[in-house]
C-alpha cells in the first residue's frame, strides 16, 4: 500500500469537481461548465485506475483501506476499502462518468452547470456506496445518491418526469427505510459498532436472521429492481434525460445487487439459504416475465429498461445458486451491463436527439441515412441479445452453467433469455433500424457526429475486449468470491 | 509457437483481417481492394488448410490451448485449436468453397452498392465458420456457432430495404436460438458433470459417466448422456435445419445467391453434422439419443424432399433439397456412420455450392427472374451453366460414379443394416428420398435447361424475389440470357470437379479404412461401415454394382417421370395438382408450419406479453400496489405542503446534510 487515498479520491474529486462546476453559475458559462465536469470526470477515472493496477488477486480481504473515527459517540467510522467484488464498480462507475458528460456536452442547454453537477456529485457518492465499510457511512451515500438522481430526472426529464421522480423517490425511500432499521438492530447486535466486516462475523439467531434478511431484501429488492417492485424503473427511464438513464441502468441498477453480496449473504447466510427459492423463483419471473412484457413495447426506452429488468434478474438468480460460476457469472453480467445497457440509451438517445420521439413506430429505416450509427446499434442489441464475443453472453453463459449445476429446471426455464432477449432486441432492431425509410424524419436524419462515434466507439471496444477476453476481470473477483462462499458455507446460528 | 502453430493461427485470422479491412475501411480502400484483399485472405487460409492437411496426413494431431478465456470458480474457459483429420477436412471444405464463392461474388454483386460490406461479411463468416470447426472446447464451438449465426442474419437481411429479408432474417436467427437453448443446456450439462469444457477431457471422463442416470422429472430416470446428447442435438437442429426447426431455411433464400451457396448450403448448415461427429464418443453411450437423431433425420430427408417437387422459385428448389441432403446426413449420424455424414458432407458441399452458383448464374441471365416456369431452352444460351448444372444435379441424384453417388449410396447401406431404433422407418425414408430427389432434381433441370423458351414472353413474377438493381438492363425488349462472365463460370468449373471425382478417390479411406482414425468413436457393436467394409472391393466396383441397385432404379424413375411430366406432357402435373388438391395444398403451405409458429408462437408470446404487462404490471402492481400507496402519501404531502410550499427533494436534501452534520456535532462530543 503507498498510502494513496485513492479511494477517497475516487469519491471526492468527482464531488469537488461537481461543485466547482455548479459556481460556473448561469448558462453563459456553459462551456466553462462543461470542461470543468470533463476535467473532473477524467480526473476521478484516473484516480481509480491504480486501484485495478495495483490489486492484489490472491487475497479475499479489503484493500486500499482508509479507516478514521468520524462520530466517536456512536463510533461511526470513515471506513473504506474494496474487494474484488466492489473494485471493479468503483471503475465502472467513474468511467461511465466520463461517458455521460461527453454524451450531454451538446445536447443538454439547459442548467448546464447544474446538470454536470449533479452527474459529477453522484459519480462520487457511489463510488461512495461501493467502498463504504461503516454501516452509517454506507447509509448515507446509499441515501444520498437518490437525490442528484431524483434532481436530473425531475428537472430535465420528460413530459411526466414529476410522477417518475417522486415514483422513483418514494419506491426506493421506502424500501431503505427498512435496511436502516436493520443496520441499526446490527449495530446494537455487535456490541455498538457499525463495521460491516465485523458484522459479518456476528453469530445471529435464526428469527432475527430473517427479519435482516427481509429489511434488506425489500431495500435491494427495489433497487435491483426485482419483480413485483420494478414498476419504478420503466417510468423513470422513460421520464430521464440519456444521460439519467445511462447512469440509472448502467450503475444504479447494481447497487442492490451489491448490497445482496455485501451485506445478505455474509451477514445472515443462513436465512440467505432459507430464502433463496424466494429470490430464485422471483429471479426467474423477472427473466421470463419481463422478457414477455419486453416484447410488446412501443416505446424504445421502456423496451430496454424491461430488458435491464430481465438482465438483472439473471444476477439475483447467480448470487443465490451459492456456486462460484453463477456469482462470478453475475458479477460479470453486472459489469457487462453497465456497458451494454449504457450503449443502448445512448443509442436511443442518438435518436431522441434528433426525431425528439421514442416510439418505435415513428421509426423505420433508419440504416439508410444514419449507416455508421446502424453498424453500432447493431453490435449493442446483439450484445443485449447476449451473443458470443460481446460482453453480454460472458455473464449469461456463466450464469446458466452455474444453474445447471443447481437444478436443470432453473437453467431451462433462464435459457429461455436466450430467445426472449433476441426476440425483444431484435425485433426492435428491425423494425427501428432495417426497411424503407419509413417518413420525412427518417429521411432527414444526419449521421452520426464525430463525438457520438466517439463514445460509442469507447462503449464498443469495451463490449468486444471485455467479450473476447474476460479473464482479466473474472481474474479479480476469485479471492474474493471465493472468500464469500466459504464464509456461507458455514452456519452462524 | 512452432511453425506449424503458427499456421493454424493464420488460418482463420487471415480471413478475420480481410473482414476487418473491407468491413472498417471498405469506403476508403474501394471496390476492387476490398475483394482484393478478402480474397487474399480466404486464398491465404486455403493454401495454409492444404498445408497442414500434409501435415496431418502425416500423422500429427494437434490439441492445446490458445489462450485463457476466463476462469471461473473450478471451470476454465480456453480459446485453443484441435486439428485433426475431421478439421482438417472441413478447413479444406470451408475455406474452398469460401474461395469459389469468393470470386463468383465479385460477378454477381457486381452492380451492388453494399459490394465491400458484402465481401466483409462473407470473410468474417469464414472466420466464423473456421473457429468453429477448429475448436478443442465447447466455449469457442458455441463462440463460431453463434457467430455464422450472426453472420447468417446480416447476410439474409443484406438487402435490408426488403421487407421479406428484414422478415427472413430476423426468424433465421430466432428459430436457431431455439436450437441454441438446448444447446446451452447440453453444454451446461457436460460442465456440470464432467467439470471441464475441453473436448478431450470430456471424452476421457465418457465411461466413468456412461452409467450415470438423472431423473429431471421425478419417478423417470434417463441415461445422464441421452439428455446430453438429445440437448446438444437441438442444436444441430436448429443449425442444420431439421424438423421442425427448418422453418428458416427455405425463407433465408432473400439473401444474395452466393451465401445461400456458402452459409445455407455447404458450409453453416452443416455445422450440426460436423458437431454431432465430433461428440461421437458421446453418442456412442446413449442409444436413445441415435434413435432419436435417426427418426429426425428420415424425416426431413423424405418430407423436405417432398416440398422440393412444388416450389417454382429456382432457388428454393435447391433449399429443400439442401434440407432433404441434410436430413441424409443426420440419417448416417443416428446409425452411427459418423464417417459417412461428414463424407456426404464433403460431396454434398461442392454439389450443391455448384448448384447454388449455377442457380444463381441463372438468375444472372435471367435478369433476376427467378421462376423456373418463365425458363426453358438455356442450355444453348448458358453452355457453362447448363453442363456444370448438369454435373451437380447427376450429384446429387447420386449417379454412379458421381461424387454424390458414393456417399449417398454408403448412407443407404448403412442404414440397411443398422440396428439402431427407427432403422426400418429411415431406411423407407432415405430409399423413397432418392426417387423424390431425382424427380425435384430433374424437374428443375428440364424446365430450366430443356424444352421452349419461355422468357420471350412477358414475365409477370418479375424480380419479385431479388434485388433491384438491374433496372438499366433486361425489361424493355425481349430478354437474351447469355453466358456469365468468367468470375462467374469459372468457380463453376473449379466446383464441377470434385462433384465429379471426389467421391471416387476419397470414399475408400474415408469410410473403409479409417482415415479418421480418433476422430471419429464408434463401437463395435454399432459399427455399420465396418460391416459395410467387409463388402467393398474398389470405388469402381461399387459403382458398377450400383448401376444394377434399387437406388439407382428409382433414381432413373424419376429423371423419367420428371422428363414425362415437363418435358413432354405438362398436363400431367397440373391434373395431379387439381385431383389430389388437399395434398397440393398441404404441400403449398409447407405443412402448416410457418402459420402454425406464427400464429401459436409468435403471436402468443405477444399476446401473453400484453397481458402480463397490462394485467400485471399496469394493473395489480401499479394500480392496485403503488398507486394506491402513493395516493396515500400524497395527501400527506399535500397537507405538509399547506406548512410550506417546498419541494420533496429539497426536504430530502436538507433532511440527510442535517443529519450528517447534526451527527458530526453531537457525536464528536462524547
Amino acid at each position: 500500500m503507498t498510502g494513496v487515498p485513492y479511494l477517497s479520491l475516487a469519491i471526492w474529486v468527482p464531488i469537488v469537481g461537481g461543485l466547482l462546476a455548479l459556481t460556473t453559475g448561469s448558462d453563459r458559462n456553459a462551456p466553462v461548465a462543461r470542461l470543468t465536469a470533463l476535467v473532473a470526470a477524467l480526473a476521478g477515472f484516473f484516480v481509480t485506475l491504480p486501484l485495478y493496477a495495483g490489486f492484489d488477486t490472491t487475497t479475499a480481504s479489503m484493500q486500499f483501506v482508509e479507516r478514521a473515527p468520524w462520530v466517536t459517540r456512536f463510533s461511526i467510522e470513515y471506513y473504506l476499502g474494496v474487494d474484488g467484488i466492489s473494485m471493479p464498480f468503483v471503475l465502472l462507475n467513474s468511467f461511465i462518468t466520463i461517458i455521460v458528460v461527453i454524451a450531454g456536452w451538446e445536447v443538454v442547454d439547459r442548467k448546464v452547470a447544474q446538470y454536470n453537477a449533479g452527474f459529477l456529485i453522484m459519480s462520487g457518492l457511489l463510488n461512495g456506496i461501493f467502498s463504504s465499510l461503516d454501516g452509517i457511512l454506507f447509509y448515507v451515500f446509499f441515501e444520498a445518491s437518490l437525490i442528484p438522481l431524483y434532481l436530473i430526472i425531475g428537472i430535465w426529464g420528460g413530459p411526466n418526469r414529476v410522477y417518475a421522480a417522486i415514483k422513483f423517490f418514494l419506491y426506493t425511500l421506502l424500501g431503505s427505510l427498512l435496511m436502516l432499521v436493520a443496520i441499526l438492530w446490527l449495530f446494537m447486535e455487535a456490541g455498538g459498532s457499525f463495521d460491516i466486516l465485523a458484522w459479518h462475523n456476528l453469530k445471529i439467531g435464526m428469527t432475527a436472521q430473517s427479519l435482516i434478511f427481509f429489511a434488506f431484501l425489500a431495500s435491494f429488492a427495489v433497487k435491483v429492481p426485482m419483480w413485483p417492485v420494478h414498476t419504478w424503473l420503466p417510468d423513470a427511464h422513460v421520464e430521464a434525460p440519456t444521460g439519467g438513464s445511462v447512469v440509472l441502468a448502467a450503475i444504479a441498477l447494481k447497487l442492490g445487487a451489491y448490497g445482496f453480496l455485501r451485506f445478505s449473504l455474509p451477514i445472515v447466510p443462513d436465512a440467505a439459504h432459507q430464502y433463496a427459492p424466494l429470490v430464485l423463483t422471483l429471479s426467474l419471473i423477472a427473466v421470463v416475465y419481463i422478457g414477455f412484457v419486453a416484447l410488446v413495447q412501443a416505446d424504445m426506452k421502456k423496451l430496454v429498461a424491461y430488458s435491464s429488468i430481465s438482465h438483472m434478474g439473471f444476477v439475483t438468480l447467480g448470487f443465490f445458486m451459492f456456486n462460484a460460476v453463477a456469482i462470478e457469472g453475475a458479477l460479470v453480467q453486472m459489469i457487462s451491463h453497465g456497458f451494454v445497457s449504457g450503449a443502448m440509451f445512448l443509442c436511443i438517445g442518438v435518436l431522441y436527439d434528433r426525431v425528439h420521439s421514442r416510439q418505435i413506430a415513428d421509426y423505420g429505416g433508419v440504416v439508410n441515412t444514419m449507416p455508421k450509427f446502424a453498424a453500432f446499434f447493431l453490435l449493442f442489441a446483439m450484445a443485449n441479445a447476449g451473443l458470443p464475443a460481446t460482453s453480454g453472453f460472458v455473464g449469461e453463459f456463466m450464469v446458466v452453467l452455474g444453474a445447471v449445476k443447481f437444478n436443470f429446471w432453473v437453467a431451462f426455464i433462464a435459457a429461455t433469455t436466450l430467445i426472449l432477449g433476441a426476440a425483444y432486441t431484435l425485433w426492435m432492431y428491425k423494425r427501428v433500424v432495417f426497411g424503407e425509410v419509413a417518413n420525412e424524419h427518417v429521411k432527414s436524419l444526419s449521421d452520426i457526429n464525430r463525438r457520438e462515434f466517439f463514445f460509442l466507439a469507447v462503449l464498443a471496444a469495451c463490449v468486444l475486449v471485455m467479450g473476447i477476453y474476460p479473464q482479466p476481470v473474472t481474474e479479480v473477483m476469485h479471492a474474493s468470491v471465493n472468500g464469500l462462499l466459504q464464509h456461507i458455507a458455514v452456519s452462524k446460528l | 509457437m512452432t511453425d506449424m502453430q503458427k499456421l493454424y493461427l493464420l488460418v482463420p485470422l487471415a480471413p478475420l483481417a480481410g473482414a476487418v479491412l473491407a468491413g472498417l475501411f471498405g469506403r476508403a480502400i474501394g471496390r476492387t481492394a476490398s475483394h482484393v484483399v478478402t480474397i487474399l485472405g480466404v486464398a491465404v487460409a486455403f493454401v495454409a488448410s492444404v498445408l497442414i492437411f500434409q501435415d496431418v496426413q502425416a500423422g500429427n494431431v494437434f490439441d492445446g490451448a490458445l489462450y485463457t478465456w476466463a476462469t471461473a470458480g473450478e471451470l476454465r474457459f480456453e480459446v485453443g485449436f484441435l486439428i485433426d483429420k475431421l478439421t482438417v477436412m472441413m478447413m479444406l471444405v470451408v475455406t474452398f468453397v469460401s474461395l469459389m464463392v469468393h470470386i463468383y461474388t465479385i460477378g454477381y454483386m457486381h452492380d451492388d452498392p453494399g459490394y465491400q460490406r458484402f465481401f466483409s461479411y462473407i470473410s468474417l463468416f469464414t472466420f466464423s465458420m473456421l473457429m468453429l470447426v477448429m475448436s478443442n472446447n465447447f466455449v469457442q464451438l458455441f463462440f463460431g456457432w453463434e457467430a455464422v449465426g450472426l453472420v447468417s442474419y446480416l447476410l439474409i437481411g443484406f438487402w435490408y430495404t426488403k421487407p421479406t429479408a428484414i422478415y427472413a432474417n430476423l426468424k433465421a436467427f430466432l428459430v436457431n436460438r431455439v436450437g441454441d437453448f438446448g444447446f446451452l443446456l447440453g453444454i451446461g450439462l457436460i460442465a456440470a458433470y464432467t467439470g471441464s469444457l475441453n473436448y478431450s477431457e470430456v471424452f476421457a471422463k465418457v465411461p466413468t459417466l456412461a452409467p450415470q442416470m438423472i431423473e429431471l422429472v421425478p419417478g423417470s430416470a434417463w441415461l445422464l448422456m441421452s439428455v446430453i446428447c438429445i440437448c446438444l442435438f437441438i442444436g444441430a437442429m436448429g443449425k442444420s435445419a431439421q424438423v421442425p426447426l427448418h422453418v428458416w431455411l427455405p425463407d433465408s433464400m432473400e439473401g444474395p445467391t452466393p451465401i445461400s451457396a456458402l452459409i445455407h448450403a455447404a458450409t453453416m448448415v452443416t455445422a450440426g453434422i460436423f458437431m454431432v461427429t465430433r461428440m461421437s464418443p458421446l453418442f456412442e453411450v446413449s442409444e436413445t439419443a441415435r434413435a432419436f437423431v435417426l427418426v429426425i433425420g428420415a424425416t426431413t430427408a423424405l418430407f423436405m424432399g417432398f416440398l422440393g417437387i412444388i416450389q417454382n422459385d429456382i432457388k428454393r428448389v435447391v433449399a429443400y433439397s439442401t434440407l432433404s441432403q441434410l436430413g441424409y446426413m443426420t440419417v448416417a449420424l443416428g446409425v452411427s456412420a459418423y464417417s459417412a455424414a461428414v463424407f456426404h458432407l464433403m460431396t454434398h458441399a461442392f454439389f450443391k455450392a455448384l448448384l447454388f452458383l449455377a442457380a444463381g448464374s441463372v438468375i444472372i441471365g435471367m435478369h433476376h427472374d427467378q421462376d423456373i416456369r418463365n425458363m426453358g431452352g438455356l442450355w444453348k444460351r448458358m453452355p457453362i451453366t447448363w453442363i456444370t448444372s448438369l454435373v451437380g444435379s447427376l450429384a446429387l441424384i447420386g449417379f454412379p460414379f458421381f461424387a454424390g453417388f458414393y456417399s449417398k449410396d454408403a448412407i443407404i447401406e448403412a442404414v440397411a443394416v443398422s440396428h439402431t431404433p427407427g432403422a426400418g422407418y429411415a431406411y423407407f425414408c432415405v430409399i423413397v428420398g432418392v426417387f423424390v430427389t431425382a424427380f425435384y432434381s430433374f424437374r428443375m433441370y428440364f424446365l430450366v435447361f430443356h424444352g421452349a423458351e419461355r422468357f420471350g414472353k412477358a414475365h409477370g413474377g418479375h424480380g419479385a424475389d431479388e434485388h433491384h438493381h438491374d433496372d438499366e438492363h433486361g425489361h424493355h425488349g425481349p430478354l437474351e440470357p447469355h453466358e456469365s462472365p468468367w468470375v462467374v463460370w469459372l468457380p463453376l468449373v473449379l466446383l464441377a470437379i470434385p462433384s465429379v471425382l471426389i467421391g471416387f478417390f476419397a470414399i475408400e479411406p474415408m469410410l473403409f479404412r479409417g482415415w479418421f482414425g480418433s476422430a471419429v468413436v464408434v463401437n463395435e457393436a454399432n459399427d455399420v461401415l465396418g460391416h459395410l467394409a467387409e463388402e467393398f472391393h474398389g470405388a469402381a466396383a461399387m459403382a458398377q454394382h450400383g448401376f444394377m441397385s434399387l437406388p439407382f432404379l428409382l433414381a432413373i424413375s424419376g429423371v423419367v417421370t420428371a422428363a414425362v411430366f415437363y418435358l413432354f406432357k405438362p398436363e400431367i402435373p397440373a391434373w395431379f395438382a387439381r385431383t389430389f388438391a388437399p395434398l397440393y395444398r398441404l404441400l403449398d403451405n409447407k405443412y402448416y408450419f410457418d402459420r402454425f409458429n406464427e400464429v401459436v408462437f409468435a403471436g402468443g408470446a405477444r399476446l401473453l406479453g400484453r397481458g402480463l404487462w397490462k394485467g400485471g404490471d399496469q394493473m395489480l402492481i401499479d394500480g392496485v400496489m403503488v398507486n394506491g400507496t402513493a395516493g396515500a402519501v400524497g395527501a400527506v404531502a399535500r397537507l405538509t405542503k399547506l406548512l410550506q410550499t417546498g419541494h420533496i427533494y429539497q426536504y430530502a436534501f436538507v433532511i440527510i446534510i442535517g443529519v450528517v452534520v447534526l451527527l458530526t456535532f453531537w457525536g464528536s462530543r462524547g
